[in-house]
């Protein structure tokens, strides 16, 4: 009934008319947005609505947002957690809700059919389309360490997203350099916003990020044409305005002084908190501690026993060492516990004293007069006779 | 009973030095239970809600009862197991008891947090049937007065004598009443020790799982009954010794060669009572767990191993101050056992502590030396003491 295969078109179209032209019926569609609902609860804009049939309304309406997704110096880790996002799918969401026009990993062409699709879509939907890029661009030496059909990346970037809607840079390469550019960075690797300071970016910081983030991102912008407020770093607040440590799970150890001190100890075993094997937690801002990845509780680093690297920090992750304790900004542990329970009933010294007193008098007199009944049975024994 | 050994007033000076400086220390505990009585508990005491029982039900009326055993333990040994050598032991050990259970009472009354309430006791329909605090209360009452009208020949044989007609006629009709009765009485004094010391254990069997494990067992009435019969013996042991030395009196060796002889069973059969229950319950090795429930239980039961070693063979037991201190450190070993049920063993929290207060404390000494006075105050108006043969020839 359904095929996802349905020829794409070259025209921008609703994802109401996408769906109706490829055979899926309204309930597939209104469950799919129940699953929405359920699944990305974190400020996208279609579930402020409290029912599937209002994000069904609202849905129906998006135009499909053509995305094109470039990939530099990347390991794909963003491209694989992107994967495994199950509510929605990612067929659905490549296929149906936004059009994937260009992505390296998942399109079935290579080669000059790849490019050709690639310079198409440009064409077709120039200053429409959204942008999205995944590893860090190499500068150095011209950048001549990373090329695309001949191109130095830095050439295809400016290209591509220059003509783009939006930019998203997904992950922390794309966000700021990422795992390139930490020292000594051969290749001169940065984030897209240090070479296109002019243009509308989102950063999605991560190692890789939550991709529910990106979805909502990317679903916002096709809804309404706007983007979610950022910090100053360039991050959807939605996203990142959490700090790991206030909200993880594992505070409660680190406020009664319980820490891991070395991988494998009975600590790390019991689940305490790690902040003393160089957990960055109480310097990192992003959602991972109350909205574990895919869709699987403790599925994120503290949840698996694994200290937070800080990856959603531009001056964190590949920056500070790994078992590097972070300063803690705000609450510390203290040196001393409050007892559970209050101390009741008091012993005074004196009392101590009289009683010791009292004790010792009783029992040294009566030991003295046993002594004297001692020698007076003697004496006693002996002067009987003379008595009788 | 022959004419020699009757027992006969002491006579002498009555209030004499020693007898004056107990009765300021008793007058000094009798402010301090007015004081008790206007700022109440809290004010006065160190007890708290953790500990509502301290010195005063642990020294006062649960050790105090048991040094008061002298009357019931010797009545046991002359009545039930008819050895009548022991008779004039009697009479002196009756009047220790009868104190010791007065201060016990007294004390329960200045302990209780609500003494305004305290007159209900007797009346039946105010009792809760369960409570084991009833029975040892009713027992201890009764008991005292069971134990002045056992003494009441003591002063109806004094009254017989006295210059006034009153007292005389008082005498002539009363002796011969509470002689007829006395059968009666002994009766109830042996019943009533018998239930109210056993409950003194069960009281802390109450607790539960707040008793110490070493401590925790349902054989605590059973010990509490072997060790108050075994801490009588020695009260009266240490009676004579005492009064031998301070009142001049004939230190009745024999006699209380035999009581010491008593006492050697008693302490066997608490031992090991003690001992095989630990075992059964799998608790030995909490004797060497080296804390401080283990220190103390370790040093209770070496109070007790001594004092059987002291008293071991006869020779031993006749010279009278190595049978003095065997009575002391017997005294002692049951007492602990007492203070260690009560308060050392019972733990009602990690957050409770208690040590008496000074008040406390000044209270329950002076009530004992209250208790000195009075004894030695008696013995020498009324006939009390058994009337040593040279005196009587005199």
């Amino acid at each position: 009934m359904r095929d996802p295969l349905a020829g794409s078109s070259r025209v921008l179209e609703t994802i109401d008319e996408r769906l109706k032209r490829c055979g899926i019926s309204r309930r597939t569609f209104l469950r799919f947005c129940s699953s929405l609902m359920i699944a990305a609860p974190f400020g996208l804009a279609i579930t402020n609505m409290k029912t599937p049939e209002a994000v069904a309304q609202v849905l129906g309406k998006v135009i499909r947002p053509p995305v094109i997704w470039l990939e530099f110096q990347d390991c794909t880790g963003c491209t694989e957690t992107l994967l495994r996002t199950s509510h929605p799918g990612v067929d659905d969401l490549i296929l149906n809700i936004i059009s994937l026009e260009y992505h390296e990993t998942l399109m079935a062409g290579a080669g000059t059919q790849a490019e050709a699709a690639l310079a198409q879509a440009m064409h077709d939907y120039a200053g429409k389309y959204v942008c999205v890029v995944e590893g860090s661009i190499p500068t150095r030496d011209k950048g001549v360490y990373m090329k695309l059909a001949g191109r130095p990346a830095t050439e295809v970037l400016a290209d591509v997203a220059g003509k783009a809607a939006a930019v998203i840079a997904i992950g922390s390469c794309a966000s700021w350099g990422g795992i390139p550019s930490a020292d000594p960075n051969p290749t001169g690797a940065v984030g897209v916003a240090d070479l296109l300071p002019q243009k509308t970016i989102v950063n999605i910081p991560g190692c890789p990020p939550n991709p529910y983030t990106l979805l909502g991102v990317v679903l916002q912008f096709a809804e309404s044409g706007t983007l979610p407020e950022l910090d100053a770093e360039r991050r959807p607040k939605f996203a990142f305005d959490r700090n790991i440590h206030d909200q993880c799970p594992r505070r409660a150890h680190f406020d009664a002084g319980r820490f891991v001190k070395q991988y494998g100890d009975q600590g790390h075993r019991e689940g305490w908190c790690l902040y003393k094997m160089g957990c960055k937690g109480p310097d990192t801002h992003a959602g991972c501690s109350t909205r574990h990845f895919n869709e699987i509780p403790d599925v994120w680093p503290i949840g698996i026993g694994a200290p937070c690297v800080g990856c959603t920090e531009k001056s964190i992750a590949f920056r500070v060492p790994m078992f590097q304790t972070v300063k803690i900004h705000e609450v510390t542990p203290p040196d001393t516990y409050a007892p559970i329970y209050a101390p009741q009933g008091s012993i005074s010294p004196v009392a101590t004293g009289v009683a010791g007193l009292i004790g010792g008098a009783l029992i040294g007199a009566g030991l003295m007069a046993s002594r004297k009944l001692g020698s007076a049975d003697d004496t006693e024994s002996e002067s009987k006779p003379k008595k009788e | 009973m022959n004419a020699e050994s009757r027992p006969q007033p002491l006579g002498g000076a009555v209030f004499t030095r020693p007898v004056l400086v107990l009765a300021v220390f008793a007058g000094i505990a009798g402010l301090l239970i007015v004081w008790r009585f206007i700022v109440g508990l809290g004010a006065s005491t160190a007890l708290n809600d953790g500990y509502p029982w301290g010195l005063w039900i642990a020294f006062d009326v649960v050790t105090g009862t048991a040094l008061s055993c002298g009357g019931y333990s010797v009545a046991l040994l002359v009545y039930i197991l008819n050895r009548g050598k022991y008779h004039p032991l009697i009479r002196p050990a009756l009047v220790t008891s009868a104190f010791g259970y007065t201060i016990a009472g007294l004390s329960v009354v200045v302990d209780i947090g609500r003494p305004w309430i305290a007159y209900k006791l007797p009346f039946f329909w105010h009792w809760n049937l369960n409570s084991v605090l009833l029975e040892v209360s009713l027992c201890i009452m009764t008991y005292t007065v069971v134990l002045w009208l056992e003494l009441s020949p003591a002063f109806l044989e004094w009254a017989r004598t006295s210059t006034y007609s009153l007292f005389r006629r008082v005498g002539d009709t009363g002796l011969p009443v509470a002689n007829k009765s006395l059968l009666w009485l002994i009766a109830l004094g042996m019943l009533l020790p018998t239930m109210h010391q056993s409950s003194l254990g069960s009281l802390l069997l109450l607790s539960g799982p707040r008793l110490h494990p070493l401590w925790n067992t349902t054989l605590l009435p059973l010990l509490f009954l072997i060790s108050c019969i075994a801490m009588g013996f020695g009260a009266v042991v240490m009676e004579g010794g005492l009064s031998s030395k301070f009142l001049g009196r004939k230190f009745e060796t024999d006699m209380l060669a035999g009581l010491g002889f008593a006492m050697l069973p008693l302490i066997g059969v608490y031992l090991g009572l003690r001992l095989i229950d630990l075992g059964i319950r799998g608790q030995l090795g909490a004797l060497f767990a080296f804390d401080h429930y283990s220190v103390m239980s370790v040093i209770e039961l070496a109070l007790f191993v001594a004092a059987g070693v002291l008293l071991a063979t006869d020779r031993r037991r006749h010279n009278a101050g190595n049978l003095f201190r065997a009575a002391m450190l017997l005294v002692l070993a049951g007492a602990l056992y007492r203070f260690d049920v009560f308060l050392v063993a019972f733990q009602p929290g990690p957050n409770w502590s208690y040590f008496p207060s000074v008040t406390e404390i000044l209270i329950t000494s002076g009530l004992v030396a209250g208790e000195l006075a009075g004894y030695i105050v008696l013995i020498k108006l009324f006939p009390i003491m058994a009337g040593e043969p040279q005196a009587a020839a005199a």
